[in-house]
């Protein structure tokens, strides 16, 4: 258990550390992409390591997506291990040519000869209002396409040791962080992610989840930000003298189906949270998993809490309302009841 | 032609600056919805010069730092500060907000957040009027950090090989971000791309907007007829890049040097100077442009928040009927609280 005096990190800090940890340990590591080495990144994942490694190191970018992410292609295959930054998820429109048709593809068009070791890191989610070409998710378009990994940290202890686990992964890595986690006054504070972090460099496992709390009752399954929002029903719902079991999912490829699937044969109920589009995603992947392998174990339908099939909208209002929260969470567990 | 005399681009450059100002000013106050906003101040006389040589039936895209270039065109403040409130009463009701607001009656085919996004619609726009002999042009505002998209250098090449009425305008305020554009660009002298394509390309000091009006009235000529234009317009970005950037990344030396590079401060010495305009009537007319933009502000506030059911419209034409299971969302979201 975390004591007092145990460090406690930001997600954005620790994706630092973890950067700089694997840089100083391996002179391959190199970090590419907008606005990283004066700003230290839009997202504070860069803050402080212009000054320590150099503006070779820490490479700042025209903003050109597709030449700079498909050159961090051509150096990961020949030797190097880039992490390059899509500032946002949302701007993969413009590069996704040399994300899904060459950092995903290589390996498997060259048999097996090449590896591409390099990490695309990039910001998610909404909440603040930046309207509909900055508020996505898209974890299920990524998720969707095969050849690259993909993970979602909740907390700065998973995102460090991810973000080690990505740099050394031989596969590209994608790595979906959630805005609102990092820890940037700005974008508010979730206090759940800013957990204790420990110093020395370690790594958590690609395709393993995590149980985030232990429950009997019903299965809450997410990511990301999601799981806050899961944390706090659950507290809700233990007052009512329900218990949930939340399942932090941390990589959606490779997903760790085992994990849910035990899960859910103990509870027997199953709500997905996610902050993507509803329709063909993160949720119904989850789901499916579910159904298709065991369908007598449950007592209800299972139920998805996930942002409309709408794009995001500007005014605060509307946004707020379509965003997975707590309550909603709840009332996805009432009619479970009810079903 | 209208809006060229000095004292007319005088009143439109004190009017976006204005709007611009109130902008800031309805963040501060936390009415504004979005999170991002990013001025234009300092670089009125791109948007004004440009759109002074635009004519009723032209159409054009902006970037993430539209405001200014919209308000040229002839839109209404009121509508504007609304948007950006995110306000039912707004261009787009509440539904583009500040970096998405677009109008057709007013030919904006759409403010754009995406880096270079806007660029190839006005190319479609301009096959689209010379299908239709409507004799109009279609321009594209982007910022200098665009030209390292290659959609730009795609889109280019294409109106020059369809001889398209198109005119690509490149807001050069010296930065994309924190990033200044020496950094970002092996030759900075930006219409030499252009003119490797066969554009009608030039570069012009925005500190005077009468240069800027001399060169768009060129270029925009040019693009009429058939040899798209390319204007790479020099200026200072005077502020953060959005309301919450305060520039770490820049000496405050610098941004002195630079704001006094300052095109309304500029027209307005010339007026006084020239003997156009006196003091009392520059003031007068400053006034009057306050309680204009103050109004918008009023409008703003007093608008009504969007209603929870027009989000599920507008995703489809509006001549698509509602598909059901929209509505059955909507009922369960609603249900949900
Ligand atoms: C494709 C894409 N990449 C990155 C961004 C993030 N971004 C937003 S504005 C901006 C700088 C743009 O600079 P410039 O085009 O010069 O416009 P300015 O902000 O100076 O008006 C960046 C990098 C984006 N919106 N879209
Ligand atoms: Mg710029």
């Amino acid at each position: 258990m975390t004591q007092s005096n145990e460090r406690k990190l930001t997600i954005a800090r620790s994706m630092a550390e973890a950067l700089a940890q694997e840089m100083r340990r391996d002179e391959k590591v190199f970090v590419m992409g907008e606005d990283l080495a004066a700003l230290g990144g839009v997202y504070g994942n860069t803050r402080g390591l212009a000054d320590e490694f150099g503006t070779d190191r820490i490479r700042d970018t025209p903003i050109s997506e597709t030449a700079f992410i498909g050159a961090a292609v051509g150096a990961a295959m020949d030797g190097m291990r880039p992490v390059v930054e899509l500032m946002f998820v949302d701007f993969f429109g413009v590069c996704f040519d040399a994300i899904y048709n060459l950092m995903a593809k290589n390996i498997y068009f060259s048999g097996g000869s090449v590896k591409v070791p390099m990490v695309l890191m990039t910001s998610t989610g909404g909440g603040y209002s930046d309207a509909g070409q900055h508020s996505q998710c898209v974890y299920g378009t990524f998720a969707h396409l095969p050849g690259m990994k993909v993970v979602a940290p909740s907390n700065a202890y998973d995102a460090k040791g991810l973000m080690t686990a990505a740099i050394r992964d031989d596969s590209p890595v994608v790595y979906m962080y959630h805005k609102g986690l990092q820890g940037m006054g700005w974008l508010g504070t979730e206090e759940g992610a800013i957990v204790h972090t420990p110093e020395e460099d370690y790594t958590v496992p690609i395709g393993k989840a995590a149980i985030a709390r232990k429950g009997t009752d019903v299965t809450i399954v997410s990511l990301g930000i999601g799981v806050h929002h899961a944390l706090r029903a659950a507290e809700t719902l233990a007052e009512g003298g329900v218990e949930a079991e939340v399942v932090d999912l941390r990589s959606l490829v490779p997903l760790d189906r085992d994990t849910i699937r035990e899960s859910v044969a103990k509870t027997g109920r199953l709500i997905v949270v996610d902050e993507d589009y509803s329709s063909y995603g993160v949720a119904a992947e989850v789901i499916a998993t579910v159904v298709e392998n065991e369908i007598t174990n449950l007592k209800a339908p299972p139920k998805r809490v996930a942002y409309p099939d709408v794009p995001i909208p500007f005014a605060r209002v509307m946004e707020q309302f379509c965003l997975p929260n707590a309550q909603k969470i709840v009332a996805a567990y009432k009619e479970l009841q009810t079903a | 032609m209208k809006n060229t005399t000095l004292p007319q681009l005088y009143q439109e450059m004190r009017r976006v600056r204005t709007f611009e100002e109130r902008v800031g000013e309805l963040f501060v106050r936390g009415q504004s919805a979005g999170s991002m906003l990013h001025l234009s101040i300092g670089e009125e006389s791109a948007a004004v010069g440009v759109c002074a040589r635009m004519r009723d039936g032209d159409t054009f895209t902006t970037h993430h730092r539209g405001h200014g270039i919209f308000l040229a065109r002839g839109a209404d403040p009121d509508r504007m500060m609304a948007e950006i409130a995110g306000k039912d009463t707004g261009y787009c009701h509440g539904k583009g907000g500040s970096m998405h607001i677009a109008d057709m009656g007013l030919g904006h085919l759409g403010a754009n957040a995406i880096v270079g996004g806007g660029i190839p619609a006005v190319v479609g726009a301009g096959l689209s009027a010379r299908h239709q002999k409507s004799g109009a042009v279609s321009v594209a505002f982007f910022g200098d950090g665009a030209t390292g998209q290659g959609i730009l250098y795609e889109s280019m090449n294409m109106a020059a090989l369809w001889k398209l009425p198109v005119m690509f305008v490149c807001i050069n305020n010296q930065y994309g971000m924190g990033t200044r554009i020496d950094q970002a660009t092996a030759n900075p002298d930006l219409h030499e791309r252009a003119a490797a394509f066969g554009l009608a390309a030039r570069t012009v000091d925005g500190l005077e907007v009468e240069d800027v009006v001399e060169a768009a009235t060129d270029l925009m000529e040019q693009a009429r007829g058939g040899t798209p234009a390319f204007l790479a317009i020099d200026c200072y970005r005077f502020y953060g890049h959005a309301r919450k950037d305060k520039s770490p990344y820049r000496e405050e030396l610098e941004e002195e040097e630079g704001r006094k590079k300052d095109p309304v401060l500029q027209a307005r010495e010339k007026l006084l100077t020239t003997g156009l305009m006196d003091t009392a009537e520059l003031d007068a007319l400053d006034d009057e442009i306050a309680r204009e933009m103050d109004a918008a502000i009023d409008f703003a506030i007093a608008g009504e928040e969007p209603q929870m059911q027009s989000m599920f419209r507008d995703v489809y034409a509006p001549t698509e009927p509602e598909p059901e299971p929209v509505r059955t969302r909507l009922d369960r979201i609603l249900a949900q609280g």
